[in-house]
Formats: structure tokens, C-alpha cells, sequence
């Protein structure tokens, strides 16, 4: 192991982090303002995907493709809101597991339809494909960029959400709805806002997704699992927390992936080391969550109720 | 015990599924054979998550994984020359058992979105973990060499496999009835019901529910073995996700909570995705290689306005 | 007399707000002990503390003589402690016979009982009928609690609360939102326990607390300001300051 690989997984790790940021912090609101299941949002994740390289192939401008995704995502999640999820807020968890798994199914096979089953290529501008160099190594630009755009994500919500009277009301509705509702603001309105607010942060990070994992039917679930991971870890309805969680999980798994293969060889024989070392590097965020939950069953960072 | 409408109905149907492979034989079509051996080890499965899921009130998301458990259990021990089925499905079942037991212990100290949330990504690990072993087939799983070998019955008898799961079948049926209104059954219930008030009189919900698990999780392990069987296929695609949400699905769609809920939701979602797959009337391309989209309209139109399930189309009170 | 619960120095905040203000407070083996006190006067604090529901921040709920501080709301319940809720708190989707019939069923052994029809259990099923019998509710057995009567549900609960066979009864408003013919059956039932029973009675129907309590405590922000018979009660300049004078 030397010095350029840990640097550029850390980077890795770091990247996928925020990632798994810009999906749990909408998630987790969700969860604890509404408190309400939605499998829903990695489907979100996927339309950000597919629009965003549809409108760049269309329109050859990278940044109106980015536009034009991220609002025409934040329309899909709004009017997936309003038709469907809207109804949901007052059923029972059971409820709403089951329609937001029949939301997934249809989005699902709706892209399959409109693009088809395979994976779509997703492209970068020009100006975004070159490597940063930083002395001994280099690193992509585009990368850089992604966790660039997570962190400044990150700052803009603790703003919002520490400073600004819309934040104020989220801070007060994940901790105890009944009061904000009886302080009479509009409740509806307000998950309509989050609602939306998510589904744009979803679409945000499966357009950044896009050029580097591949865009195809099903490929929300896969990431929005993780993120349970995560906002398990950190804590239901925390912004705070949501930031850890992501964090923590990005470089657990990409740390794992990179090294405990090698590690293990080392107490291990190789062919041991081969075929412990991918299966125990899958399961390690898992594990991560059982030990957090043994010793803090709410997470690390959870909302003050 | 007295039998109800209700009773006579379920009794009804077995009997019907008794009378298939006659039936079958007759016309020639062993097809549907194979069909509805498939909708009865679903149903099993259906069953062991109604137990939890119904009568506990435990969303669990991950009930594919003692599926999986289960069928690699078998599989893993062909894989190594060893055939006798008392061993492997002894087995499935501790092996479920077990991983229940570690996983319930952990989730099922949390409720609402934490239990949902946890059962899936345990389940999900899992999956991962079968997609990376190599040595078993890892991603694309791995071809049963021989099917579970038993002294008093040869499962490579199509017919004989299929009434072996048909007693198997109300076996777990019973088995959950009983529980369900034994003093273990009425605990889960009442812990389901109003968790402050089976506190203050006196009962902790916590070894119940775990025990509740545990059992759920063993019954849907032998369901795993039998599946394995069926398919004489092993795969990580046991445990996906999707199929969790399945389960929970025919649970739903049969009517939760009520002895023949299982059933009639395996029998109908498994016959709507064959009847979807293969629908003549429309153009089939659009409708077979896309029936997940209709599956998943019907899916949302059930639980926004058909909440009783099939069952509640029965006569009699859901229990 | 022997005191069968007692609590020292019982203190309990939220954030800012202090709910239970170093509250003394005991209720002797068989009396009737009502605790009164003006809305947001931190009853429903103070019960939840009896109950075990609430832990206390600092002091110490004590009850047969044992140190009871750390038991949660069910070991407390084992040791003989029942409970009525403020709001009902029943299970409503099984018959009345169901829900006393479990609530006998926590107190008779273990129930890892897998296989053996619970309904048809004697052991189970006689208790119960019994004392449904006792509240009056003998002709309602088969009914799902859902379907019964605002005050026939509040019958229910003293009956599920009776079914533990307790050594101390905490009724928390048993009295809430009930017709005058309700409550004077309710306020009947009680005067029949009353003898029988140790009972901390929390209430804010006046007639029923006077004509019912052996002693009665009053609580104001979150302090016990007066403890004695009813007659004492009555008499105390302090407490019809605070309280029996906002009524007047």
C-alpha cells in the first residue's frame, strides 16, 4: 500500500459519500417529518439520471442539460407527491412500503420502455474530462467536481436549515409535527416543499451519478439501500446526521473494497485472503450498522425529540 | 374447535390443489403442475411473513432472506456431495432460525421506519454476500446436481414432490393458526395492538416478538429448501430485494392477518404475472416484457383502496 | 398504617420546563388517595412516574418497601401496580372478553405457550368473566372493544387493570368525558373497589374526588401544596387560593 493509492481512495471514499449525502438528506427528512417510508426516491435518482442525459444528447449544452434535469426531476418527484404520496402520509408504514415498491416497479419499467433495458451511455463536456494533478498523483477533474458540488450542497443546507425561517420549521417538524401543525402553518405545503426539495437533491445526484455508474432501469435501489444505511446510522430525520452517516459508509465501503483483500493476505493464505476479502468487504457496511445500532439504537445523531 | 366458513373455504381449496395433478395428468398439462407447486411454496413463505407481518405487526422487508438461506442451505450442502434431505432441510430451517435470531436481536428492538429500514439492508447484505462468493456460482448462481434425498419419498416424482408441498403447505397453515391464538400468539397480537397498554399489564413485547421472528424466519427456511427444489437452481436472486416486497405483496393482497390470506395473495400475483406474461389480446411485447409497470399500478391501486385483500371478499370476520 | 407506594423528592423536567418539583408523596396500604390539580398542574407527569412509563431526573418512587425507581412500566406492573390510562387504552380490535382475558393471562406464568387455543383456556377464561361480571360488562363480553360505549370502555379498563390481581390501582381520570349517568355508575364501581382496594385516584371531577378519597394531595406546578382529608382540603386557605379559587 503506498501513499497515492490511499490518497486517491480516500478522494473515492469521499466522493461516494457525498453521493449517498445528497440522497439521505432529502430521504431523512422525509422519513422524519412526515414519518413516512419512500422506496420511492431512488427512483427519483434514476429519472435525474436518464432526463439529464437525455437533454444533453438533445440539446449538446451540458449545463442547460443540468438545468432542464433538475427541473424537470423536481416536477416528476412534485407530481409523484401530489398523485400519490399525498394520500400516503396518514397510512400506516405497512401502506406505504408497498405503494412506494409499486412506484418503483412502474418507474422502472417506464425507463425500460422509453430507453430500454440496457445501460445508456452518459457523457461529460470536454471541460470536465482531464485530471488534476496534485504532485505524486492525479485525480479526475469530474470527480473532484462531484464532491466539490456535495460539499457546497452540505453548506447550503446547514444554511438553510440552521439560519433561514423555512429551516426553522423543518427542525421543528422532524422533532414534533403535532406542534407545528397546531402553530398553524401550512403542514401541507411544507411536505410539499421537502418533498420537492429531495427530489431535486435525488435528481441532483443521479445526474452526477450518471457519467460514472451506469444509468439503467433499477439502478436507484442499488444506491438507495445503502442510503438506509446510512440515514440508520445517522439518524432519522438528521440533517447532522445524514452528512455522518454518508461520510462514514462512503469510506468504510470504498476503504473496504481497496483494502482488506491485501490486509487479509497478510494473516490469511492468498487464496483465502481471495475469497474472504470481496465477500467480507460487501457485508461491511452492514456490520457497521449492527454494531452502531447495538449501542445507539436511535444512530449517531439523533433529532432531539 | 368449531370450523367457520371461513375454515371450510381454506379446507376447500387444498382439496382443490389435491385434486390438480389428476387433473393435470389428464389433459396432459403438467405445466400447471408446476405452476401451482410454485404458488404453494410462496404461500408457505406467505405464511411465515403473515405470522410477524399480520399478527405482530412487524413490517419486515427482508423476508427473501431466509428464502435464500434456506435454498443455499441445500444447495451448499449437494454442492458437497451430501443429498439426504432430513439433513438439509434440518438444516434450512436451524440455519434461518439462526440468522433470524441475530437479526431479529438487533431490529427487533426498534420499530416503524428503523425495522423496515434494517430488516431490507440486512437481507440486502446477504444478497451481496451470495453474489460474492465465487465457489457457489457468486452472481450467477449454480445448477442443484441431485434434489433432496428422503427414504419415504422421491422428489424427482413430480407428483409425489407436489402433494409433499401440499402437506407441507397446510402443516404451515395449521402451525400459524395455532400460534396465533395460543397465549404465545395472543401476546404478539396485543403488543401489535396497543404496545403502552400490554406494558402496563405486566408483559414485556421484546422476547415475544423476537421468538415470533425466529419461528417466522425457520418456516420460511424450509420454504427456501423446497424452492431450491423446485427450481433445481441456486441463486442470489432468492434473496433480491424485490422479492421481499413480493411476499409482503401476496401477504397484502390476499387479506393480512387471516389463515388464507397467504395463499389466495401467492396464488394471485403468481397467476397475474403468468396471465400478464403471456395475455394474447394485447400487443405482446408491450404487455409481456413490461408487465412489472402494470403489476406495479395494481400494486398501488390495492393498497390505496383495496385494503381487506382477497379474504375480505370471503364470508366471516377476518380473525 | 403501612405505606404501600411512596416517592421521594421526585423531580422531573423538560428542557425548561420543570413538571415535577421535588414532589413527597405516599399512599398508605387501603386508603384512597386523590391527587388533584388545575390543568397543566403536571398530573399526567407525575402518574407516568408511578407507572414507570417516566423515569424520574432525580429522586426516588419506592412501592411494598422496594426501591421501584429503575422498573420499567411492565416489572413494575409484575410487582403489582395497574394502571388506567387518561386517554382509553385498550386493545380495540379484540372482544372485552379478549382484553381482560389477556390481561389475566400476564399474571398467570409465562406464556411461551405455543400450541393450546388461549380461548378455550379456563385458567384464563373464568378470571376474566368474573370480573367483568364485577364491572358490570357480563353481558357485553363478546362485543369488540372498539363497538362499546365511551363509558363502558373505561369499565373495560378498570377491569383489564383489576385483572392483574394489583396490590395498587393508579386510575388516571377515570372519570373524563363521561354523561352523568356514566359517570355516577363509574363513580359506584369505584366506591365498590374502594374497600378492597389501595387506590390513587387521579381526577378532575370534583364530586367523585370528595365523595371517594380517604386523603386527597394537591398539585400546583409541578409541588404537592397540601396533603389531608378532604375535610382539610376543603378548609386549606392555600389551596382554595390556588385552585378551588379559580373555579369560584
Amino acid at each position: 500500500m503506498n501513499f497515492v493509492l490511499i490518497a486517491e481512495q480516500t478522494l473515492n471514499g469521499l466522493q461516494l459519500g457525498v453521493m449517498l449525502f445528497l440522497l439521505a438528506a432529502g430521504l431523512t427528512l422525509v422519513f422524519g417529518i412526515m414519518n413516512m417510508v419512500n422506496l420511492a426516491h431512488g427512483a427519483l435518482y434514476m429519472v435525474g439520471a436518464y432526463l439529464t442525459t437525455f437533454f444533453y444528447q438533445q440539446t449538446g449544452s451540458y449545463l442547460l442539460a443540468v438545468v432542464l434535469g433538475l427541473a424537470s426531476t423536481l416536477v416528476v418527484g412534485i407530481v409523484t407527491e401530489l398523485v400519490a404520496l399525498r394520500t400516503l402520509y396518514e397510512r400506516d408504514h405497512l401502506d406505504q412500503v408497498l405503494a412506494t415498491f409499486g412506484l418503483i416497479l412502474f418507474f422502472n419499467e417506464l425507463v425500460a420502455i422509453l430507453w430500454g433495458r440496457a445501460a445508456i451511455f452518459s457523457t461529460i463536456p470536454d471541460y470536465l474530462t482531464g485530471h488534476v494533478e496534485f504532485g505524486v498523483f492525479r485525480y479526475p477533474l469530474y470527480r473532484l467536481m462531484i464532491i466539490g458540488v456535495g460539499l457546497a450542497v452540505a453548506v447550503l443546507l446547514w444554511f438553510v436549515v440552521s439560519r433561514t425561517r423555512l429551516g426553522m420549521l423543518i427542525r421543528a417538524g422532524a422533532s414534533n409535527r403535532a406542534m407545528v401543525a397546531a402553530l398553524g402553518v401550512n403542514i401541507r405545503l411544507l411536505y410539499t416543499v421537502v418533498f420537492g426539495f429531495g427530489a431535486a437533491l435525488a435528481g441532483l445526484a443521479g445526474l452526477l451519478a450518471g457519467p460514472i455508474y451506469s444509468v439503467q432501469p433499477g439502478m436507484g435501489e442499488l444506491i438507495l439501500i445503502q442510503v438506509f444505511v446510512v440515514i440508520v446510522i445517522g439518524g432519522i430525520g438528521s440533517i447532522r446526521g445524514a452528512f455522518a452517516g454518508a461520510l462514514i459508509v462512503g469510506m468504510v465501503d470504498t476503504m473496504g473494497r481497496a483494502f482488506l483483500k491485501p490486509v487479509l493476505s497478510t494473516v490469511l493464505s492468498p487464496t483465502a485472503a481471495d475469497a474472504a476479502g470481496p465477500a467480507l468487504a460487501s457485508m461491511l457496511i452492514y456490520l457497521l450498522m449492527a454494531v452502531v445500532l447495538t449501542f445507539r439504537p436511535a444512530g449517531l445523531f439523533p433529532a432531539v425529540r | 374447535m368449531s370450523m367457520t366458513p371461513r375454515s371450510w373455504i381454506l379446507v376447500g381449496l387444498l382439496a382443490l390443489l389435491a385434486a390438480v395433478p389428476p387433473v393435470a395428468a389428464y389433459f396432459d398439462a403438467p405445466f400447471y403442475l408446476d405452476l401451482l407447486r410454485r404458488v404453494m411454496i410462496f404461500a408457505i413463505a406467505a405464511s411465515s411473513l403473515n405470522l410477524i407481518l399480520g399478527y405482530g405487526g412487524m413490517v419486515s422487508f427482508g423476508h427473501a432472506a431466509y428464502l435464500g438461506i434456506g435454498a443455499y442451505a441445500v444447495g451448499v450442502l449437494g454442492y458437497y456431495g451430501i443429498h439426504n434431505g432430513c439433513l438439509q432441510w434440518g438444516v434450512a430451517i436451524g440455519a434461518s432460525a439462526l440468522v433470524a435470531l441475530a437479526i431479529g436481536a438487533i431490529s427487533v428492538r426498534t420499530s416503524g421506519i428503523y425495522f423496515i429500514m434494517i430488516t431490507l439492508a440486512f437481507t440486502q447484505m446477504l444478497y451481496y454476500l451470495g453474489i460474492s462468493i465465487e465457489e457457489y456460482g457468486g452472481d450467477d448462481g449454480m445448477r442443484l446436481k441431485l434434489r433432496s434425498e428422503f427414504d419415504f419419498i422421491n422428489l424427482n416424482n413430480e407428483t409425489a414432490f407436489y402433494y409433499l408441498v401440499l402437506a407441507i403447505l397446510a402443516f404451515a397453515i395449521l402451525l400459524v393458526h395455532r400460534l396465533v391464538n395460543s397465549r404465545f400468539g395472543r401476546v404478539i397480537q396485543a403488543a401489535r395492538s396497543n404496545e403502552a397498554r400490554t406494558r402496563a399489564i405486566g408483559f414485556s413485547p421484546y422476547p415475544y416478538r423476537l421468538a415470533a421472528f425466529v419461528i417466522s424466519g425457520a418456516l420460511c427456511g424450509l420454504a427456501g429448501a423446497l424452492l431450491v427444489n423446485h427450481t433445481a437452481y441456486l441463486t442470489p436472486e432468492f434473496m433480491n430485494w424485490t422479492r421481499s416486497g413480493e411476499l409482503m405483496f401476496m401477504v397484502i393482497l390476499g387479506g393480512i392477518a387471516t389463515s388464507a390470506g397467504p395463499l389466495l395473495g401467492a396464488a394471485a400475483l403468481l397467476l397475474l404475472e403468468d396471465v400478464l406474461q403471456g395475455w394474447s389480446l394485447l400487443p405482446k411485447e408491450a404487455v409481456r416484457d413490461h408487465w412489472q409497470l402494470y403489476l406495479g399500478v395494481i400494486l398501488v391501486l390495492v393498497v390505496l383502496f383495496a385494503r381487506r385483500g382477497l379474504a375480505g371478499l370471503l364470508p366471516g370476520k377476518n380473525e | 398504617m403501612n405505606k404501600l407506594l411512596e416517592t421521594h423528592q421526585l423531580r422531573k423536567s423538560f428542557g425548561a420546563l420543570i413538571a415535577t418539583d421535588g414532589v413527597d408523596f405516599d399512599v398508605r396500604e387501603g386508603e384512597t388517595h386523590a391527587v388533584i390539580g388545575p390543568n397543566g398542574a403536571g398530573k399526567t407527569t407525575f402518574i407516568k412516574q408511578l407507572s414507570g412509563e417516566l423515569r424520574p431526573d432525580t429522586g426516588r418512587v419506592s412501592f411494598g418497601g422496594e426501591d421501584v425507581t429503575a422498573l420499567a412500566s411492565q416489572h413494575r406492573s409484575r410487582k403489582g401496580l395497574a394502571r388506567s390510562f387518561q386517554i382509553t387504552s385498550i386493545y380495540r380490535d379484540f372482544s372485552a372478553l379478549d382484553n381482560v382475558a389477556l390481561a389475566v393471562q400476564a399474571h398467570a406464568g409465562h406464556s411461551f405457550r405455543f400450541w393450546k387455543a388461549a380461548r378455550q383456556d379456563p385458567l384464563l377464561i373464568e378470571p376474566a368473566l368474573k370480573i367483568l361480571q364485577s364491572v358490570g360488562l357480563d353481558k357485553r363480553i363478546n362485543i369488540l372493544a372498539a363497538e362499546l360505549a365511551h363509558g363502558e370502555q373505561r369499565q373495560l379498563e378498570i377491569a383489564m387493570a383489576l385483572a392483574t390481581r394489583p396490590r395498587l390501582l393508579l386510575l388516571d381520570e377515570p372519570v373524563a368525558g363521561m354523561g352523568t349517568d356514566e359517570s355516577l355508575r363509574m363513580v359506584e364501581l369505584l366506591a365498590s373497589l374502594k374497600d378492597s382496594k389501595t387506590i390513587v385516584l387521579v381526577e378532575h371531577d370534583m364530586d367523585a374526588v370528595f365523595s371517594l378519597a380517604d386523603r386527597i394531595s394537591v398539585l400546583v406546578y409541578g409541588r404537592i401544596i397540601a396533603t389531608g382529608t378532604p375535610e382539610e382540603i376543603r378548609a386549606n386557605k392555600e389551596v382554595r387560593a390556588a385552585y378551588l379559587g379559580e373555579e369560584a
